[in-house]
């Protein structure tokens, strides 16, 4: 067997714990995530996995632990730092300005990368480079002949792509990418899968999905979760041959609940 | 705030009858115009806080009143003092209060915004209302208009009544025009996103107390600007000026005339004024007819007087940009 995480990573945790109150959602997960591979995180419901994505994030601060980021320390930046060191997420539940038309609410995104918007006199608009940004956004996602449309007259499958091109005018380095696929028909899911995949040549992702054809289908690495900890991670037929893991979704773990 | 055509052309409307008022209203109206004109800057500015950063402030009065007590501490019994001097300290010392206030309340949201910012006015509005000094409660006298001179050339005598209007009508339009450019801007966008999602917003990479906080100063500045005028159209500070009662009138003409419209609380200001001093001369209980008036506007028009015009500007809208199937 070859390690499976030959380079140094881009991401990684240590003895990440997250509490609320006596709930532990996330205990003691020490991860490494090596750049440019797809990195899916699995597991039942209630595991922990989107908690870890919003520690990881920012949007929530650990009870214990680290997170490096290529080296430095981001444990308690707040998510807006996160985000500026060109880590980008998208969120499980639709997390969108919803009567901003689709353009603005990439622009948004877009803008993000000015210095600074503490601009006071100059129409957006005329911004170029963020018009650029916030057009490639939109048409990554698949979503240019919605362009102005506004984001609440959309369908919940577009407005969960939108979810994904605001995120890509932030034009981060890392994706985390919470459930991208939740709530969405085939054809739309087909089409978020190929984004990955094509995202995947130049991007790491981090990606949380209850969909296992299509975490299969993309991930090089996976991580499997259970009340909060890692129970193992491998390459798909690593995790698809371990016996552990076959019990945990089995539900024979702790002598037999369901999930 | 994109705007129909027939609500440009009223408000172009409204613009040209402000402008002529003066050839034709009494001097008593025109005092009063101007009145509403500053009343109007007034709104516009808690506007950018209610209607574009979603923070809602019930101590925005503390400004307005506190900047006609810096107008009348500047200015010498003797003469009068430049305006060049007594506008920029009266607003940068509005400001730096701005600050201060908001440093402490944008950290907050929701009913402790409320609370934090009504706390704040209140303790201006007993400080001013205690100070004997300047007055007590029964206020402070202005001895002078400010001089707008250029050397020994006046340029605008403030305490003629038709040049201070229009000091008000260009002063409205100005602030009008001054919002419309930073709400289109890099800034605007930022504010309205952090009203519409805050937490999305940082998530998107922007560190939202500092927006939140430059808009709550640049809002509280305006209102300091209105209450310049204020305290020069009527030579007087008065403590009331800063207290919850004027907090609350502000904040009617805001959600009445339509709040993230800039130009619905500036009608709002308008024709709540004119309503109610027309009623004054009929009607006994004003406050009580004005309380009806309230509940109808929030029961029938959610959308305020700039929703009504909008709704009669377009009888076919579709508000999805596109047609619907």
């Amino acid at each position: 067997m070859t390690d499976p995480i030959p380079q140094t990573p881009i991401l990684q945790t240590q003895a990440l714990t997250k509490a609320f109150g006596a709930l532990v959602a996330v205990s003691n997960v020490s991860l490494d995530f090596a750049e440019g591979r797809v990195h899916a995180i699995i597991g039942p419901n209630g595991a922990g996995k989107t908690t870890l994505i919003n520690l990881l994030s920012g949007d929530l601060l650990p009870t214990q632990g680290t997170i490096a980021y290529r080296g430095e320390d981001i444990t308690h930046l707040p998510s807006n730092a996160v985000s500026q060191m060109g880590i980008g997420r998208s969120y499980q539940k639709t997390n969108i300005f919803p009567d901003f038309t689709c353009l603005q609410n990439c622009w948004l995104g877009a803008q993000s990368r000015l210095n600074t918007s503490m601009k006071f006199l100059r129409p957006a608009r005329t911004y170029r480079r963020v018009m650029e940004r916030a057009e490639r956004a939109i048409e990554q996602c698949g979503l240019t002949h919605r362009r102005d449309t506004r984001a609440a007259a959309m369908s919940y499958g577009e407005q969960r792509q939108l979810e994904i091109g605001m995120m890509l005018a932030t034009e981060p380095g890392l994706l985390l990418l919470d459930e991208p696929l939740a709530g969405m028909g085939p054809d739309e899911s087909g089409q978020v899968i190929d984004l990955i995949k094509r995202l995947s040549q130049h991007h790491t992702v981090i990606l949380i999905e209850h969909d296992m054809d299509a975490v299969f289908a993309v991930a090089d690495l996976l991580t499997v979760m259970v009340n909060g900890e890692v129970l193992e991670t491998g390459t798909p037929d690593q995790i698809r041959a371990s016996q552990a893991v076959q019990d945990a979704y089995l539900g024979t773990e702790d002598g037999g609940h369901h999930g | 705030m994109t705007m129909s055509r027939p609500t440009m052309a009223l408000l172009l409307a409204v613009l040209a009858g402000l402008f002529t008022f003066p050839f034709y209203g009494g001097e008593f109206y025109v005092e009063m115009m101007a009145e509403m004109m500053i009343l109007g800057i007034f709104a516009m500015s808690l506007d950018l806080l209610i209607g574009f950063t979603g923070l809602i402030s019930f101590g925005h009065a503390a400004f307005f009143g506190f900047a006609g007590y810096m107008l009348a501490i500047v200015t010498p019994e003797s003469e009068p003092i430049a305006i060049w001097w007594a506008l920029p300290v009266c607003l940068a010392a509005v400001a730096v209060a701005a600050l201060v206030i908001g440093w402490f309340s944008v950290r907050t949201s929701g009913i402790y915004f409320i609370m934090i910012t009504l706390a704040f006015a209140q303790m201006m509005y007993y400080y001013f209302n205690e100070n004997q000094d300047l007055g007590g409660s029964d206020g402070k006298f202005i001895s002078w208009d400010p001089m707008v001179a250029i050397g020994d050339w006046q340029l605008l005598d403030l305490s003629d009544l038709t040049t201070l209007y229009y000091v008000c009508f260009g002063s409205l339009i100005f602030v009008y025009l001054l919002l419309t450019v930073m709400l289109n801007a890099p800034f605007g966008q930022v504010i309205r996103g952090i009203r519409a999602n805050e937490n999305r917003t940082r998530a998107l990479g922007f560190a939202t107390f500092r927006y939140k906080l430059v808009s709550f100063v640049i809002a509280g500045t305006l209102a300091g600007f209105a209450g310049f005028l204020e305290a020069v159209r009527t030579d007087f500070a008065n403590p009331a000026y800063l207290g919850w009662h004027e907090s609350g009138l502000v904040m009617m003409f805001v959600i009445l005339g339509g709040m993230g419209t800039l130009y619905g609380p500036a009608l709002g200001a308008l024709i709540l004024g004119l309503l109610k001093s027309e009623m004054q001369d009929y009607i006994e209980r004003v406050n009580l007819v004005m309380g009806f008036f309230v509940i109808a506007v929030v029961l029938f028009l959610p959308h305020g007087v700039a929703g009504l015009v909008e709704r009669l500007g377009r009888p076919k809208a579709t508000d999805d940009g596109e047609a619907a199937p």
